[in-house]
């Protein structure tokens, strides 16, 4: 069984934007070999005439009418934010463009 | 800021062979948000149009807005395109805070169309742009950055983030790799681009203004030397947001890509920015890594399977396609091909219908866009549509030369006052004084002076060469300053002098 990499690792946290120290990558490695080879198994009992499940459900075209619903007010969406500002979410500096 | 190097257009032609690839985003014009029931009307407070869903709160979930879906279906038709029999949404995942939910929601492998083209006209000639595909996402929040340079992400301390616009559905376009168009390239990318605007329109899926960001262009451009088969690197110009600009990017990406490959150099593959200022890009964010967006199937939404009858009902009801409304407009107006293209070029054929539509005769409108308007909104660096003046301004201009009241020269003076804000055409004709001199008296002395000081050629006219007549209404012109009707003016000369014109 494949197992996960500490680079691999390193290259998530990097995505996610987590620092993480150098035991936690040995740490979380091993977790996630776990659940990943958790996951391959049942890729073993599935054989090639199942294909992959991506919704338990059997439904397709579940649509809404293009009708405008009453939102939050500004108060409310802004209730558990850490920080606002000029009624918008505050968020901390952005490192890198868009 | 570095000095970039840029070669000659024409030698950077002369040693490359340019590749494009264009990716469109359109704002679609529903009521409704992608996924949730928020309003998408826009200047409202911010974060006022929010809700659970699209503010991605734990335990919400989205529902697909059917006329979202129904529009991009019907995009996709216009475009020549496959409709997905089966299709899925997918998770985008990327670190950003303007997505509140941390992912887009988009599609990935499973686009709802796909496989079309759309052919557009350069010079006179049809160009086909092959469509990769067309599928649907949702757009993005508003950033205000503050601390740094005004509005710059750099040296910002903080940011600060409205969600009014997080989820309004956008329908991404994107064509296949543009080969062949040589030279022509920038053009061609921005006749593509002036093309899908009017279908969209056409369609009346969105308003497509690009000036509002409701249309918004990423030029992806790479050179091979002439003859290599395998595409160069390429850089992707994000946000090129007007026609004009889509034109500039390609032509000022060729200059760069041919300085930096002619010098040895090689080509990173990074977003730039582009700057309408001096139509110049400057390097964004380097792609080093592959874009790693960790794609897979948005669980909470099933899949999407329009009905091979309901794909035929909406290819039934399409609009007539403007390229297709362009041909019957030319023959309705008596254009040669040459003069449909320029009036297409200046972006001015809805503006003459409008014009037409609001009494104005056929000629006339196409006159008045094409000449005056045309002129001062290249002079401007505008598109046309953005002039100050509406339609109905311009008929009426059309009305008032046609019923005597105005000349040419004045009529131009009129639009020139409309566009400074001086009011309706007729506000401008009282405030500026420019009613054509109609006034017999008035008009009669001016003639009678002009006769009396101009003897000799009168007496020219007097023994019949009736050519003369012209120096003479010249000068009563001049004495008018131009608000006379030349043409009452000879008629009354020749009645004065006695000869028949």
């Amino acid at each position: 069984m494949p197992g996960i990499t500490r680079e691999e690792v390193s290259h998530l946290a990097r995505l996610s934007r987590l620092e993480l120290q150098d035991e936690e990558l040995d740490h979380f490695a091993e977790q996630l070999d776990v659940i990943i080879g958790a996951v391959a198994r049942v890729g073993e009992i599935a054989a090639d005439d199942i294909p992959p499940t991506s919704h338990p459900l059997p439904l397709t075209n579940v649509m809404r009418p293009d009708v405008v619903r009453p939102s939050l007010t500004p108060e409310q969406a802004l209730s558990g934010a850490p920080a606002a500002e000029q009624q918008r979410f505050k968020v901390p500096q952005i490192l890198g463009e868009d | 800021m570095t000095v970039i190097d840029l070669m000659p257009y024409e030698d950077a032609l002369t040693a490359y062979d340019p590749v494009m690839g264009l990716e469109v985003h359109v704002e679609l014009g529903t009521a409704t948000k992608m996924f949730c029931g928020c309003s998408t009307s826009l200047g409202a407070e911010p974060n006022s149009q929010v809700c659970p869903t699209c503010l991605g709160m734990p335990g919400s979930l989205p529902v697909v807005n059917a006329t979202a879906v129904e529009s991009a279906i019907k995009i996709g038709l216009a475009l020549n395109c496959e409709i997905a029999e089966w299709c899925r949404f997918a998770r985008k995942n990327y670190f950003y805070p303007d997505m509140p939910k941390n992912f887009q929601t988009s599609q990935y492998d499973e686009p709802i169309a796909y496989d079309g083209y759309l052919d557009v006209e350069v010079d006179g000639e049809t160009f086909r742009v092959e469509i990769e595909r067309a599928h649907m996402e949702e757009d993005t929040g508003k950033s205000t950055h503050v601390g740094g340079a005004t509005g710059r992400i750099h040296g910002a301390v903080h940011s600060l983030l409205d969600y009014n616009r997080a989820g309004i559905p956008l329908i991404e376009i994107v064509t296949k790799p543009i080969v062949g168009a040589g030279e022509r390239a920038p053009q061609v990318a921005k006749a593509y681009v002036a093309e899908l605007r009017e279908l969209i329109k056409a369609l009346g899926v969105s308003e497509a203004r690009m000036e509002m960001g409701q249309m918004r262009c990423d030029v992806n451009l790479s050179l091979r030397p002439h003859g290599q088969e395998k595409f160069g690197t390429r850089s992707e110009t994000k946000n090129v947001n007007s026609l004009r600009s889509v034109e500039r990017a390609a032509r000022f990406e060729i200059q760069r890509h041919a300085a930096v490959l002619s010098s040895g150099g090689t080509v990173v593959q990074e977003t730039r920015h582009f700057h309408e200022d001096d139509g110049s890009t400057t390097s964004g964010r380097i792609k080093e890594e592959a874009e790693d967006y960790r794609y897979f199937p948005e669980p909470d939404l099933v899949p999407v399977a329009p009905s091979r009858e309901w794909v035929e009902e909406l290819r039934a009801g399409l609009p007539e396609l403007p390229r297709v409304r362009r041909m019957r407009l030319q023959a309705d107006w008596g254009l040669s091909d040459h003069e449909m293209q320029s009036v297409l070029n200046a972006g001015a054929i809805d503006l003459i219908v409008a014009t037409i539509d609001a009494g104005a005769p056929a000629d006339q409108a196409r006159k008045w866009w094409m000449g005056e308007l045309a002129r001062r909104a290249n002079e401007d660096g505008t598109d046309i549509a953005a002039l100050p003046i509406t339609p109905a301004q311009v008929a009426r201009v059309a009305a008032l030369v046609s019923d005597g009241s105005l000349n040419d020269k004045l009529a131009r003076q009129v639009i020139e006052g409309v566009l400074a804000g001086e009011g309706e055409p007729d506000e401008v004709v009282d405030k500026r004084g420019l009613k054509v001199v109609s006034d017999e008296g008035a008009l009669g002395a001016a003639v009678d002076e002009a006769i009396a000081a101009n003897a000799g050629i009168a007496e020219k006219v007097r023994s019949g060469k009736v050519a003369a007549a012209g120096a003479l209404v010249g000068a009563v012109m001049k004495a008018t300053r131009g608000q006379a009707d030349a043409a009452r003016v000879r008629e009354l000369i020749l009645e004065r002098l006695g000869v028949q014109g």
